[in-house]
């Protein structure tokens, strides 16, 4: 984004750079990007985060009450919705909601003021359809495990009339193969959105201040306070999109576990 | 008119949809409210099913979102 040519620019947030070229397999170009540094950062944190709290003291302190406050929110959110069985999900499900949160947040903080520009790399269809994939695949990995072949009962629900049954299993397949989209496009275009608005707001901010005083005091203050307001729906949304992944995730393993 | 600014039109018009499901959410979490002050009791046993209706209906936004962005930068 630049102030002097006046144009904005909202999309080149999400462009990925590379850092270091890498190598070449195959004629790919195998690249350490701003995308892979950011994921690092995310893990490294993260890490911190869980072993500051993993102290396992008798009367927890206050990290650890954060640290058991999310684990205790996955657990029950998997008993909730898949019984005892979800207990051994506890683990893939708490990563998977963790990172999202982490990467959501990480991406959100106004670090670009010191000169380090975060890169959300959950507003890439490339990580975030991964994820879902790795979701999609459990629940497919479970549901024939469990249940083999009779896993396809899952596009019959219980008490389909007769007449029916030609286009039920349709329409269920079909909504069964778009969960994987559905999930991965959500968390992707609710990132890329928020901070495009973001962006935009803030070209307003600039732009309206460099055009001259009445226009920076008219259009720069109102912009810059939807700015602050924004920034707080967009962390309540960072969050909100971890929890909806994670939760559905859930429902998707409750169907491979327990069929309809 | 030329396709360019069928294009930005089209982008304009999906829009519409973004309007929609600001509409949708509202609802979802309206009647939630609705029925958690009739029967404060059971509302936080419903909490999962309030994000799974919000999940849905935002989803639908964010594909018109989707769409004008496919326009603008793809088509």
């Amino acid at each position: 984004m630049s102030a002097s040519s006046g144009k904005i620019d909202p999309m080149h947030q999400f462009e990925v750079q590379t850092i270091w070229d890498g190598f070449t397999i195959g004629g790919q170009q195998i690249a350490f990007t701003n995308s892979a540094a950011w994921m690092c950062v995310t893990v490294v944190v993260l890490w911190a985060f869980m072993l500051g709290g993993l102290k396992r003291q008798v009367i927890p302190g206050r990290w650890q009450m954060m640290v058991e406050g999310f684990t205790g929110f996955i657990d029950s959110m998997l008993m909730q919705n898949i019984g005892k069985e979800g207990k051994k999900y506890v683990p893939y499900v708490f990563s998977l909601f963790m990172f999202i949160l982490f990467a959501n947040i990480l991406g959100l903080l106004p670090l670009g003021v010191v000169g380090v520009h975060p890169f959300t790399f959950t507003s890439h269809f490339t990580i975030t359809g991964v994820l879902a994939i790795m979701s999609f695949s459990i629940v497919l990995i479970v549901g024939f495990w469990k249940h083999g072949l009779h896993f396809f009962s899952l596009f019959v629900p219980h008490g389909t009339p007769v007449w029916l049954l030609p286009v039920i299993p349709l329409i269920e397949f079909v909504s069964f193969m778009v969960r994987p989209f559905s999930l991965g496009l959500r968390l992707f275009v609710a990132m890329i959105a928020g901070h495009i608005l973001l962006k935009v707001l803030a070209g307003f901010v600039i732009n309206s201040a460099n055009n001259g005083l009445v226009t920076g005091l008219g259009v720069g203050i109102p912009s810059f306070a939807l700015m602050v307001g924004v920034s707080a729906l967009e962390l309540l949304v960072a969050a909100i999109q971890a929890y909806v992944f994670a939760l559905l995730t859930s429902l998707y393993i409750n169907d491979a576990e327990h069929l309809h | 008119m030329d396709a360019e600014a069928a294009k930005l039109v089209g982008a304009g018009l999906a829009a519409i949809g973004a309007g929609m499901a600001a509409i949708g959410v509202g609802n979802v979490f309206g009647s939630f409210l609705e029925g958690a002050l009739r029967n404060p009791g059971a509302a936080d046993g419903q909490q999962g099913r309030l994000f799974i209706g919000f999940a849905a209906a935002e989803l639908l936004g964010l594909l018109a979102f989707v769409v004008a962005m496919i326009l603008i930068f793809v088509a």
